[in-house]
């Protein structure tokens, strides 16, 4: 998330730790001058502004941070510049509330709608950009790229309430959309902004529907068609002096939200600062709401529960103070043993006590905390297979073999096709969401990926001798998610003779270190096999203490070919797991 | 090696003479090819300090194949002359009676050797003609070395059982090794330098006494893996666009029931003090198989594990696995890494036993100043990215993620009230790269290997 803050201060270093204390993260210092001329060329940026521009990283939860009026109001009041200001829902000066009625059929395709006034608000050339870029930036986030909440901003002198809220037919909605010359029905509009580069991402979310949503003035004047486009008769512009603010939904919480934190942040331009002119919602039911809900609640917690969880040791006084300078006016009751903490409607993200300790730890400070030494006494503990399998790792290196390391993703023919193999016997899971064939399944064998391991390597002298040990994905029906992973041991032999006899020595040595001796009953041997992936006749069965564990043998010369390899090649792949 | 008989010629003569011989002489005395001296020069040198030869270079004059020609058979005027018959040519025709062949004494005169009898200018006339040439001539300037001998003791070259059980060791001369020269590499088997990482960060968290989760579970629902740690459903990293969705096994079953019910409240309506994120929470998203994003589902399974233990008993987690992410992918990112985590659950931890406890950790990587940042995470809070001061870049880099897991995670688990959780995170291929200096991630991890760099690499101490 980023932020452009146009003011300088007296050090960038200053700056920066300010930052870093407050959980923002500065960026880049940099101009418009210097974004056009890295993007564009000199020759473009030489018209441009050389104001100091701060890139700012603003953490997920903090919608009040994301223009620049919440991120000067959150730091200042940090800093001790100024007190937190309070924010007031009022009726109008004049005349009823603007009214927003929702009828029946928004219910199929967005239920939720919630509306404000900014009445008597200045903008200039900046505020009127921040207020366009704070929308753009909430649809991005918290709306879910307006699938959740779509956000209208209207000029409210252009249009006269009672508002409707509706859902029609696409061929049964017509208007002019913003910044375009003509009517459109809202069918085709839709193949009108499929090329569109902004508007075509959010296509998808009515597109399919039978009805639209649209909003309708009391004269018939489209206000907009959530959550795509708003109607060009209603627009703002810098010189306009009341804004209608509309937020459509599938989720309530998150519009009412986003509608709390436009208003809260731009009523600062108003002529009354940081009040908000109500608007009521009516349901299809009749019941009737008011908005902006502008909700402030309390919560009461102990300096107790704050030392003990901060590791810290601060009076309730001090705590208090701390929570004030994060926009969390607190008080210390009267018999002093707790503190009532306000959360503010900008700080939906304050939803447990917890919230409330961590902004009590940021304003002390992380790097100020003692840090301690738990007393809590444990012993350690290695993961069976893990201790297994460090352990043989290193005896495999030291028969002169050499560790790969090749990714548990794959494609269909790595592990199918190129070994010869039919897909459906290889127990894979499948991923439904791959950018590319790379990730189309998980490995069931190590093979495939030892193998390519060779043909990006063929220029290194011969024999190449590797081995993983890892784990593939099988399916399985016995588990919760239906799929279990297998810890592998694989090895290739790559070289101008076949080598059966090294990988066979090397199957010797795995069982010589896993103290399983030669022999049919209680020890492993190995069997003819028919295995298509391997040469016809080279191929043996892999038996250890009855169970078959694994094969080893000769490549097919076809799937030598389909890993674009050119030299014989012998390999063994098993299960260590019966060996835990 | 020339033959003995040449090599001890040339001794003795080196032998006789005061101050010193050079390799012409020796040649024109032994009778022998000036290059048959030079080599056995370069054998005497072989074996030690027995002469020491000095290259210098001298020139002289030869006679070309056509001044070999004049000086048998005369000039071409010479020859002209005497080819005319006694009578056949009329004396108007012969304008000279009788004729001294200077050009021919001239050639014969350089071919004896006494070329500095003629001068320069009627030698450079002589080389116009290109009946002469001038020849540069490099020879030895010899004298005794150090360790002179006029007999010829030949060097062994290596010891031999033989020399050992005879005793013959005693006698003999060793050709001196080349301690130059690269000793041949051995014969060897290597471990995979991410891996030898990994045991080094095994290897710490057990030092510090910490278990071993078992992170055998690459598949992992979204239950597991989002909504047991409090991640709403529409939570961004739940997109198609971040995680890899499975078609085929598409859905987990069997839930815990009772503790579904209890995730699904604190999410849609709160509780445990929480006013929860009020959105209708579906079983349906819980259920989608994917490919774990974190091994913290198996944190989570782990601590709902020892939830269910009759009586609570502190522990200490760590675990080193792969985890999948569905992100654009570029020099320092794939769709799969290994996530390094730890986590320490017990009653009345504190913030300050977190950073505790990470500086311990990161003590062991060598790392001693740090930093926290605040910072978000929708299952940790507080939050704090960890960061350290990189003296190269001569700035703070972010080295870890840690927080204490929210009680909306905790407590639905059935953790009891006054237990802390505290946990940290990184990544285990970005101080594996810094450490071996490698840029692009595709050179260390994955088939595109270069397995130079593997057979290269050395051993790892992260602390040094």
């Amino acid at each position: 998330m980023k932020d452009f803050s146009k003011r300088s201060f007296r050090s960038d270093e200053e700056f920066d730790e300010l930052c870093f204390e407050f959980g923002l993260e500065l960026d880049e210092i940099t101009s418009e001058k210097d974004i056009i001329s890295r993007e564009q060329g000199d020759q473009k940026a030489s018209e441009a502004s050389d104001v100091v521009l701060y890139k700012i990283d603003v953490p997920a939860n903090r919608y009040d941070l994301l223009c620049l009026e919440g991120l000067v109001r959150g730091l200042q009041v940090f800093k001790d510049k100024m007190e937190a200001p309070r924010y007031s829902r009022v009726n109008p000066l004049n005349g009823d509330p603007q009214r927003l009625i929702i009828t029946g059929e928004t219910a199929s395709v967005r239920p939720h709608a919630v509306a404000a006034v900014l009445r008597n608000i200045t903008f200039t050339p900046e505020r009127y950009d921040s207020f366009i870029e704070l929308q753009e930036k909430l649809h991005q986030n918290i709306c879910r790229r307006r699938t959740l909440v779509a956000i209208g901003t209207h000029d409210l002198d252009t249009i006269s309430g009672p508002f409707t809220y509706t859902a029609k037919a696409p061929d049964d909605i017509r208007f002019k959309p913003l910044n375009q010359n003509q009517e459109y029905s809202a069918t085709q509009l839709m193949g009108f902004y499929k090329t569109d580069s902004h508007l075509r991402h959010y296509l998808h979310i009515i597109e399919d529907e039978p009805l639209y949503p649209v909003i309708y003035d009391s004269n018939g004047i489209v206000l907009s068609m959530p959550p795509i486009i708003n109607g060009d008769h209603s627009k703002i512009s810098v010189n306009t002096k009341n804004v209608f603010i509309e937020c459509t939904a599938t989720d309530l919480t998150k519009a009412k939200i986003v509608l709390d934190m436009i208003v809260t942040m731009f009523s600062e331009h108003c002529d009354q600062p940081f009040t908000v002119e109500e608007a009521e919602v009516v349901y299809p039911d009749g019941r009737m709401v008011t908005y902006p809900e502008l909700a402030y609640r309390t919560e009461t917690l102990s300096a107790d529960y704050i030392n003990s969880k901060v590791g810290i040791n601060e009076t309730a006084e001090s705590i208090a103070q701390l929570l004030t300078r994060m926009c969390l006016k607190s008080e210390v009751t009267s018999d002093g043993a707790e503190i009532q903490v306000e959360i503010p409607p900008t700080r939906s993200d304050v939803i447990h006590a917890c919230d409330i300790m961590e902004d009590a730890a940021m304003a002390y400070g992380f790097n100020n905390i003692t840090r301690t030494t738990p007393r809590t006494y444990t012993v350690a503990n290695q993961f069976p297979l893990n201790k297994l399998t460090e352990l043989l790792r290193l005896d495999l290196a030291t028969a002169g073999f050499t560790e790969a390391l090749t990714f548990a993703l794959c494609s269909q023919e790595d592990i199918a096709d190129k070994l010869q193999k039919n897909l459906k016997d290889t127990k894979a899971v499948h991923i439904s969401n791959p950018k590319t064939a790379e990730f189309q399944v998980a490995r069931t064998t190590l093979l495939p990926g030892l193998l390519k391991t060779l043909a990006a390597n063929r220029k290194m002298p011969l024999p190449l001798k590797l081995f993983e040990i890892s784990d593939v994905v099988l399916r399985d029906e016995s588990t919760d998610v239906g799929a279990r992973n297998s810890r592998r041991l694989c090895a290739v032999y790559y070289n101008k003779t076949p080598g059966f006899e090294v990988i066979h020595g090397l199957l010797d040595r795995v069982m010589q270190l896993l103290e399983v001796k030669p022999g049919r009953n209680h020890g492993y041997y190995i069997q003819a096999a028919e295995d298509s992936t391997y040469f016809p006749g080279r191929c043996a069965e892999i038996f250890s203490h009855g169970k078959s564990i694994g094969r080893l043998g000769v490549l097919h010369p076809d799937v030598i070919n389909s890993f674009e390899l050119t030299m014989p090649c012998s390999a063994l792949d098993i299960d260590i797991e019966p060996f835990l | 090696m020339a033959d003995t008989g040449i090599l001890e010629s040339l001794l003795r003569l080196v032998d006789k003479v005061d101050g010193g011989i050079d390799s012409q002489v020796v040649a024109s005395s032994l009778g022998v090819d000036h290059q048959v001296v030079v080599g056995a020069v370069k054998s005497v040198q072989a074996l030690g300090e027995v002469i020491e030869a000095e290259q210098r270079s001298s020139k002289h004059w030869e006679l070309t194949g056509e001044g070999q020609e004049i000086a048998e058979q005369g000039s071409h005027e010479a020859r002209v002359f005497k080819a005319i018959p006694e009578e056949g040519l009329s004396q108007s025709q012969l304008m000279v009676e009788s004729i001294e062949d200077v050009v021919r004494k001239k050639l014969q005169q350089v071919q004896m050797g006494h070329s500095s009898q003629l001068e320069e200018k009627e030698k450079n006339e002589l080389k116009k003609r290109k009946l002469l040439t001038e020849v540069t001539v490099k020879s030895y300037w010899i004298t005794k070395g150090s360790n002179f001998s006029t007999i010829i003791t030949k060097q062994e070259t290596e010891l031999t059982p033989e020399m050992i059980a005879s005793g013959s060791w005693k006698e003999k001369k060793f050709k001196p090794y080349n301690f130059d020269a690269m000793g041949v590499a051995p014969d060897s088997g290597h471990l995979h330098p991410l891996m030898k990482v990994r045991t080094q960060f095994r290897q710490i968290f057990l030092e510090m006494g910490f278990t071993e989760m078992p992170t055998n579970n690459f598949i992992e629902s979204s239950f597991w893996n989002f909504d047991s740690l409090f991640q709403p459903q529409q939570h961004p990293a739940r997109d198609q666009h971040d995680t890899f969705f499975l078609s085929d096994p598409a859905v987990a079953h069997d839930f815990p029931q009772d503790y579904l019910e209890r995730v699904k409240k604190v999410h849609s309506e709160g509780g445990y003090g929480s006013q929860g994120y009020k959105y209708d929470w579906k079983i349906e998203e819980a259920q989608k198989n994917i490919l774990r994003t974190h091994t913290t589902a198996v944190s989570a399974r782990m601590l709902y594990k020892l939830a269910q233990q009759e009586e609570f008993t502190p522990v200490k987690y760590f675990s080193i696995d792969r985890v999948f992410r569905n992100e654009t992918l570029d020099a320092t990112h794939l769709a799969e890494f290994h996530q390094i985590e730890g986590v320490v659950a017990d009653y009345g931890l504190t913030l300050g036993d977190l950073m505790g406890v990470l500086h311990q950790f990161f003590t062991k990587l060598g790392i001693t100043k740090l930093r926290f940042k605040p910072a978000y995470n929708p299952y940790t809070e507080p939050s704090m990215e960890v960061f350290s001061y990189h003296k190269g870049l001569n700035k703070w880099v972010e080295v870890g993620n840690s927080g204490v897991f929210r009680p909306e995670m905790l407590l639905p688990m059935g953790l009891p009230e006054g237990v802390s959780v505290i946990a940290w995170g990184l990544s285990l291929e970005r101080p594996t790269m810094i450490k071996y200096g490698i840029n692009n991630i595709r050179e260390l991890v994955g088939h595109k290997v270069n397995l130079q760099m593997v057979y290269d690499s050395p051993v790892c101490r992260l602390d040094s």
